[in-house]
């Protein structure tokens, strides 16, 4: 008895000083639980690794330093239109992204009438999802032309496969109990999808929205740099493409850096945002 | 206003009367692993407006798939079912289905807004006045405090509750239940059974609730078919509406579960056999 109380004691004893290391590192540990601040610690650490490491190699031709990049990078806005370069691109994408995304859709609802409609649809994603969209430029380019027409064929290549699986595969692991419900209620065809299959595949349905992005992104930049000019305004890659042929390297990582920050700035302000709006919120995912 | 109260008053169960479901020499098949498997034999049973009828058994004597079956979810391999004489084709809102799984309610709604859901999709009234319903369908069964919560905030036994006012804000014809509270806590099926009790005699709503709980037959239902072997056959049909046997401390509560217990118990040695 006197022996359980000692230890209750000491239990007492240590709370004080746990609390107390808590305030001393307290400004520290609320600063890092900011998400934001944490990410910008990683960037700001990566920037001087990149700094160090280019002034130890000392080739400004081969390897332009963090600083020199962010100046060829502030140039190329103010005097080369990268901007525009830049919207040209995401205009491009937008368009081959939206395309297959609606044309996905339409394949999975009719893959969900019937078994075979179904096992037709795995049939041409599991022949075309491993296909790089980007080898079938040069057919596209014989049957369209050089120009935006055969980009948004390559990009609606890139996303409608993946994201047509991934959306399948989402209406697949909706749980029994929720598709009687949405029966028992009376829903059909259009409505049952709308307002049953979509909602509770929505992880997925997500998670292919954000792999169809980044393959188009990947495509569209390839299909620029391979095959140059493809629009009247160019793009990004073309944009890589042009300096490095002129060995203007800080250039080079100026344009990869825009195609990095794009990313960046649709994983985060608009996937990120979308998630904890929706699947976050709602308990479907952590 | 009036033309809500009207409303309320032409759909409540309590207007309604006469014979409402029929099952006539019901035989059940489900497919299992590409095997037909026979779940029920020539099963019969009449309900009546305002009944309240358990189906009661071991699993596996295809209590589950007779209540599929009136849902409309699993077509009948012979025999019939009648909602006040039309055969059963399909599911429909007419008759709502309380199930066992949580995740019954959908996770992308808000209590009220899964309430609201059935009567929206039935398109005969807006918005504001499913909510309404809703509201009050919840504060029936307790939850008026958690109207905007999301499902996977709360308990299994408060999840339970807010299928069961989406079941009621229906005014269907007929309420399914199947297992509704074989998930849950002892405690908090014990209660939930009390209050389902409740709002059926104040709402005189008709029941088809299948169960493995004896006292949860007795308590909850007028009248219970017990079933058993496999495929499944009705062992017997007990009247279960007397008052004295809506409370679990009487003798006369006591006495029928043993007694059912019995009919149970002499179905198993039967099978052994």
């Amino acid at each position: 008895m006197s022996e359980q109380v000692r230890s209750l004691e000491r239990v007492r004893d240590v709370q004080p000083r746990i609390v107390r290391e808590a305030k001393r590192n307290g400004w520290l540990r609320s600063a890092t639980s900011s998400v934001f601040v944490r990410r910008l610690l990683v960037l700001v650490c990566l920037a001087a690794i990149w700094q160090f490491s280019a002034a130890l190699a000392h080739n400004p031709i081969l390897f332009p330093s963090f600083t020199e990049t962010v100046s060829a990078l502030a140039e190329a806005v103010w005097s080369e239109n990268l901007l525009q370069y830049a919207f040209a691109s995401v205009l491009v994408l937008l368009k081959g992204y939206l395309l297959g995304i609606g044309l996905a859709l339409i394949l999975v609802s009719f893959a969900t009438l019937n078994n075979f409609l179904r096992e037709a649809l795995l049939t041409l994603t599991a022949m075309f999802n491993p296909l790089p969209a980007i080898a079938l430029l040069p057919l596209a380019m014989l049957w369209f032309g050089l120009g935006e027409k055969s980009l948004i064929f390559v990009l609606l290549h890139s996303v409608t496969w993946p994201f047509s699986l991934a959306t399948l595969t989402g209406f697949q692991s909706v749980p029994e109990t929720q598709r009687l419900v949405g029966r028992n209620y009376g829903l059909r065809g259009v409505r049952y999808i709308a307002l049953i299959l979509v909602p509770s595949a929505l992880p997925s349905i997500i998670s292919g929205l954000k792999i169809g992005w980044a393959f188009a992104w990947r495509t569209l930049i390839a299909a620029e740099l391979v095959f140059g000019v493809s629009s009247s305004s160019g793009g990004l890659g073309w944009f890589i493409f042009r300096n490095r042929n002129e060995l203007f390297t800080d250039k080079v990582f100026a344009g990869l850096i825009t195609v990095i920050a794009i990313g960046l700035v649709v994983e985060f302000g608009i996937f990120r945002a979308l998630e904890s709006s929706t699947v976050h919120r709602w308990g479907q995912q952590r | 206003m009036d033309r809500r109260a009207a409303d309320v008053a032409a759909r409540s169960s309590g207007g309604r009367t006469g014979l409402v479901l029929e099952a006539a020499e019901l035989s059940l098949v489900y497919e299992r692993e590409g095997q037909p498997v026979r779940a029920v034999e020539e099963v019969d049973f009449k309900l009546e407006a305002g009944e309240r009828l358990v189906l009661l058994g071991p699993s596996g004597c295809g209590k589950s798939s007779i209540l599929k079956a009136v849902a409309g979810f699993l077509q009948p391999a012979s025999g019939h079912i009648l909602i006040r004489g039309q055969p059963v084709t399909g599911p429909g809102p007419d008759r709502i289905v309380v199930f066992q799984e949580f995740d019954q309610l959908l996770p992308w709604k808000t209590a009220r807004q899964n309430v609201a859901f059935p009567l929206l999709v039935a398109k005969r009234i807006g918005r504001q006045e499913a909510y309404r319903y809703a509201d009050d369908a919840l504060r029936k069964v307790g939850l008026s405090h958690v109207l905007d919560a999301f499902p996977h905030t709360l308990s299994g036994g408060m999840k339970q509750r807010v299928a069961i006012a989406r079941a009621l804000v229906t005014q269907a014809e007929i309420l399914l239940m199947d297992e509704p509270f074989a998930a849950l806590d002892a405690l908090t099926r014990n209660r939930l059974q009390t209050d389902l009790l409740a709002l059926a005699e104040e709402l005189k709503f008709t029941l088809v609730f299948v169960t493995h709980s004896v006292e949860e037959a007795v308590l909850i239902g007028t009248r219970i078919q017990v079933l058993g072997g496999r495929p499944g056959r009705t062992v017997a049909t007990i009247s279960v509406d007397a008052p004295q046997l809506k409370d679990r401390t009487t003798f006369e509560f006591q006495d029928i579960v043993r007694h059912i217990h019995g009919y149970l118990q002499s179905e198993g040695t039967e099978k052994a056999a």
